[in-house]
């Protein structure tokens, strides 16, 4: 049997709630309905799957989606051995079986053939069929289905169906608010927060431009990179020109734009 | 060298002045008591009666500044002017110019300057002279050094010489026309171009109107269009233009404001300077900002002292102002231009956030003024507390006025106290002494510090301000304006409501002047396209006018007939076509027959084959392409030489070519590619016309067949003009690759260009920029003797067809291999 406790997450994840997402999660997950989370590049849907279940002390089984991955890397394949085949579960199938929760991460990334295979777990009939195998699985009751996509780069190959997108429930994240936002730089790194709310500052500054030059602005994920940096002693300009414009742009306009920003801010 | 002046001449300068020059003016004799002055009154040897009158004056200050061997050749050299027989204009002008200039650059500038008259004095440019010593101090005050200050004078020199007229090249015997005008411009040139910047100007309009005299005036006078977009082209500073789009990203960036920006012109208005504004059609702002650096202390801010200004005036009664104020925060740091842009942007935004009208009609004009100042110290303060870092921006820009700099007694100080007031409510360490100024920022500061306060809080103090320094000068005519224009500010027209239309108000747009002139458009306005100058290697700006047309109509019957006859061609080619199916390779797995065998399908078969399951057979895989991605443009030279009959065939150019663009058309057609054709010819640089024959998007239907049909020849060739205009449609497309076919039986030529390298080197340069948009260039030259220049101008893209008859089948068949 799987050793259920390599799925678990045992030390609190650091989230900070930006509405009622934890208690509307935590109603979904009683009634086992699955859960979509959408939003931009890090926002924060990965930290908050986590957290959830620590919160609910459930395993956790999380697959990133790519575009080469096959129905039967979800549910499972045969192997070749010496003397004939083995079974092998794949983590969508482990899961089923000892009631974790999975999550799809980026799950438009995945071919549209590999994820109607999630269809049957997600209505009532909350069955999993091996039809290589011969097995119908049914679902652990501990069993919940989370997946996550960024509607931002969505595009006309990128998309879900609606047959997929209407057996899930939805959060719609996106970057927290300016003070929430703050809190969560402080809290995540420990950085003082008059100058946490100066990054948060720069951040908007980059997420006014978005469409203008930017496909995105500048992610949660970056500020807490750039306070981590500046934590460690690093000067705030410098930090901020290494961790918020230089990933996001090679546009020099923009670039030269968010620079003035920085040094606005940071006088 | 002053330290060497003995005794006797400092007495006499001391004694300049007194009763003793006054008797001596006064008896209108050329008798000075002085022995020393006699010498050198003696020594300028004039009879002119206006230079006496200014000799004790100019003699004061030159004997200020110049050594005593400088003071000789001074007198020598004005000596020497004084009788060139040219009146007493350039003696006088002379005398009162060179102590400044020596002053800036050194007494050694004399002699080249000496030099330079002699020069003019030789040519028939004698007249020039007066105005050239005229040009003197204000250019030798923007150089700063010798060797500047002789380029100027080489750049002078370079221009008399060439534009002096001469008659079968043996005598110059016209003056430059030029040369005046350009003396005349120096000042204002220095003041807004760098040398270089300068150079170019001059270069180009000598160049352009050496022979043409009318025109060549107006250009050095700055009259005519070509002068000032040339100059406009080299003018030192950040120009809006190159910094438009990081505006308009600091704007939303930094303020989520998405106002449209308008330059206005700062180069031609010299009396009045506009200031930024804001209204309903957008953000006014100039179209050029230097870089200002902000000088240190020592150097002088405030300037030299003026005799009588050293003691302290009324304003400072209480404590005389401190020997050195604390440096302001923008003390030696470059300010770059773009900086000063976004201080500009950042006020406007302040005022739209936190502005709120009031009614002006309560207020006098002195107490709106006061209004102004304070609110706008209230947007900043609030604008600083959003990017602390603009404090240092705001603080280099504003002016730093000296308390005592302005006496109250006998001019209106009151720019000078709401200019000391804006800096000490910005400035925390301002330094000022004013009682006033002391408790009115304090008082502001409590109210700020509440919280963003408002316009009509802030008008109130604002008033009681004016009520408590209020003086009766402040009425005065005259008025102190050193150092207190704050540049960055807007006018606050927005800030006021007027109920009443008062005297004072000015209406920059007059809704009546907006004449609704909308006549009926028949074609496109004219787009201006630059060209390209070997010779200075640089762009004439908007020097070509570019109408664009839809091409007439014709039968389209012709062209079917066209393609009937070449249907033996038209299978040939069709086989070809199939064969063009490149780029892009799809996979398409799943396939129970295919190319190549899938290994991941074949291993997954072969488990399931081994573990007893049914095996999925569709194991092979095959490719696909999925469509080429190639947007071709086809440009046609339409001009007269296609009109001729090609040598042993009944045809002529232009007939052939309609075949051969019917085939290619045809062919492009089949292969899905978007493609356009336009032709073009040129009457002149005012007049080059491009005709719409096939868009992108359209279809090769009837419409384009009948426009092919009704191609006609004429006029001539300019074809760098018409190929930036097919590059600004094809560089829109958003296909990966972008090609450019160029049709032309000759090499470009226009009747009003002389030079017959001038176009094929116009030409090579729209190659090379068409590069840089990452179009492909190809030209399909019909000239025999085409080697001469074609690959100068298209390097190794292109061919000649030498057989014009075979041209229908060569040119599609180019075509294909070109994107195979």
């Amino acid at each position: 049997m799987t050793d259920k406790e390599q799925y678990k997450v045992h030390k609190e994840p650091y989230y900070q709630a930006q509405g009622k997402e934890v208690q509307l999660y935590e109603a979904a997950y009683r009634n086992r309905l699955p859960v979509m989370v959408k939003g931009p590049t890090g926002c924060g849907k990965s930290r908050f799957v986590e957290y959830m279940a620590w919160k609910l002390s459930k395993p956790l089984i999380t697959v990133a989606c790519n575009e080469d991955m096959t129905a039967s890397d979800l549910v499972g394949r045969y192997l070749l051995e010496a003397n004939g085949t083995r079974w092998l579960d794949g983590p969508l199938t482990t899961a089923a079986r000892i009631g974790a929760i999975c999550y799809l991460d980026e799950i438009v990334e995945a071919r549209q053939d590999t994820t109607v295979v999630i269809h049957p777990l997600t209505d009532h009939r909350r069955t999993l069929p091996l039809d290589k195998k011969g097995e119908l699985i049914e679902a652990h009751p501990d069993f919940q289905l989370v997946i996550s996509y960024n509607p931002g780069y969505q595009s006309l190959m990128k998309d879900l169906k609606q047959s997929t997108k209407q057996r899930f429930t939805a959060f719609d994240f996106d970057y927290p608010a300016a003070e929430l936002e703050t809190t969560i730089l402080a809290k995540e790194t420990g950085l003082d927060e008059a100058v946490a709310a100066k990054l948060v500052k720069i951040g908007q500054t980059a997420r006014n431009l978005k469409g203008h030059g930017l496909d995105e602005g500048i992610s949660t994920r970056l500020l807490v990179y750039a306070a981590t940096l500046i934590k460690d002693g690093v000067e705030p300009r410098d930090a901020c020109y290494m961790a918020l414009v230089r990933p996001i742009t090679d546009d020099a306009d923009i670039r030269e734009t968010l620079d003035h920003a920085i040094d606005a801010t940071f006088a | 060298m002053t330290e060497a002046k003995t005794e006797n001449e400092v007495s006499a300068l001391a004694n300049i002045g007194a009763a003793d020059v006054k008797s001596a003016a006064a008896d209108g004799l050329s008798q000075y008591q002085h022995p020393l002055m006699a010498a050198y009154w003696k020594q300028l040897n004039s009879g002119f009666p206006r230079v006496k009158e200014v000799f004790e004056d100019t003699m004061a200050e030159a004997l200020a500044v110049l050594s005593r061997e400088g003071l000789s050749a001074y007198l020598d050299a004005a000596s020497f002017l004084g009788r060139m027989g040219r009146g007493d204009e350039p003696i006088l002008a002379f005398l009162e110019e060179w102590p400044s200039v020596a002053k800036a650059l050194g007494e050694e500038a004399l002699s080249p300057v000496m030099k330079a008259i002699h020069a003019m004095h030789k040519s028939p440019n004698g007249k020039a002279i007066a105005p050239f010593i005229q040009t003197l101090a204000p250019v030798a005050r923007r150089q700063h050094s010798l060797e500047q200050f002789e380029h100027y004078l080489d750049i002078a020199m370079d221009l008399m010489a060439r534009t002096t007229g001469s008659i079968h090249g043996h005598h110059t015997t016209f003056p430059s026309p030029g040369l005046p005008e350009f003396y005349r411009q120096a000042p204002f040139l220095f003041a807004q171009l760098s040398m270089a910047g300068v150079r170019n100007w001059v270069e180009y309009g000598i160049r352009n109107y050496r022979t043409h005299p009318e025109r060549q005036t107006e250009y050095f006078a700055l009259k005519s269009a070509d002068s000032r977009a040339v100059m406009q082209r080299e003018r030192h500073g950040v120009l809006f233009a190159d910094v438009e789009r990081k505006l308009d990203l600091y704007l939303r960036g930094l303020w989520q404001d998405a106002e449209q920006l308008v330059p206005y012109s700062t180069a031609f208005d010299e009396l009045r300077k506009p200031v930024p504004y804001y209204d309903k059609l957008g953000m006014r702002v100039p179209d050029v900002f230097d870089d200002v650096v902000i000088p240190s202390p020592a150097s002088g801010r405030g300037g030299r002292e003026a005799p009588g200004e050293g003691k302290a005036t009324a304003l400072s009664t209480t404590v005389p102002s401190p020997l050195t104020p604390p440096p302001p925060a923008g003390e030696g740091i470059r300010i770059r231009g773009i900086d000063r842009y976004r201080a500009v942007l950042a006020h406007m935004v302040g005022h739209r956030r936190w502005t709120t009208q009031i009614v002006a009609d309560n207020y006098s004009p002195l107490q709106r003024m006061g209004v102004e100042f304070f609110e706008d110290c209230r947007i900043e303060t609030l604008l600083c507390r959003e990017y602390p870092g603009l404090r240092d921006i705001f603080l280099a820009l504003h002016p730093y006025p000296r308390e005592d700099a302005c006496d109250q007694e006998t001019m209106s100080c009151l720019r000078h106290r709401l200019t000391m007031l804006s800096r000490a409510l910005l400035d925390e360490n301002h330094g000022y002494q004013n009682p006033a100024i002391v408790e009115f920022a304090q008082r502001f500061h409590e109210i700020m510090a509440q919280g963003e306060s408002s316009t009509r809080e802030i008008a109130d103090l604002a008033l009681s301000f004016s009520a408590r320094t209020r003086r009766q000068s402040d009425q005065f005519a005259k008025i102190w304006f050193d150092d207190t224009v704050i540049d960055y500010r807007d006018d606050n027209r927005h800030m006021w409501q007027y109920i009443e239309d008062s005297d004072d108000e000015d209406f920059f747009d007059d809704p009546d002047k907006k004449l609704k002139k909308e006549s009926e458009i028949l074609s496109l306005p004219p787009r201006h396209y630059p060209e390209w100058d070997y010779h200075s290697q640089t762009y004439r700006p908007d020097w070509v006018s570019l109408y664009e047309h839809l091409h007439p109509h014709g039968n389209p019957g012709d062209i079917d007939r066209l393609l009937q006859k070449h249907d033996a061609l038209a299978k040939r080619l069709k086989r070809i076509l199939d064969l063009l199916k490149p780029q892009d390779k799809v996979r398409i797995r799943y396939q129970e027959e295919g190319s190549e065998l899938d290994l991941d399908v074949a291993i997954r078969s072969l488990i399931d084959f081994k573990g007893g399951a049914m095996p999925d057979p569709r194991i092979n895989m095959s490719h696909r392409t999925s469509g080429r991605n190639i947007a071709v443009s086809l440009v046609l030279d339409l001009s007269e030489s296609l009109n001729e009959k090609v040598a042993g065939s009944e045809q002529t150019i232009l007939e052939l070519s309609q075949e051969a663009v019917s085939l290619l058309a045809w062919a492009i057609e089949r292969l899905g590619d978007p493609f356009a054709i336009a032709g073009f010819h040129s009457n002149t640089r005012h007049d080059v016309r491009f005709m719409h024959i096939k868009g992108y998007s359209e279809g090769f239907s009837d419409e384009v067949k009948g426009r092919i049909a009704a191609m006609e020849a004429g006029w001539s060739t300019r074809m760098g003009a018409a190929m930036r205009h097919a590059a600004h449609y094809l560089e829109s497309r958003p296909a990966d690759k972008k090609l450019m076919l160029i049709l032309t039986d000759g090499q470009p030529a226009d009747v009003d260009v002389h030079d017959e390298k001038l176009l094929i080197e116009d030409a090579r340069r729209a190659v090379r920029e068409l590069d840089q948009k990452g179009i492909f260039s190809y030209c399909i030259n019909l000239d025999p003797k085409a080697d001469e220049y074609v690959a100068d101008i298209f390097g190794r893209q292109y061919t000649v067809v030498d057989n014009i008859q075979r041209l229908p089948e060569k040119l599609p068949e180019l075509f294909m291999a070109l994107t195979k």
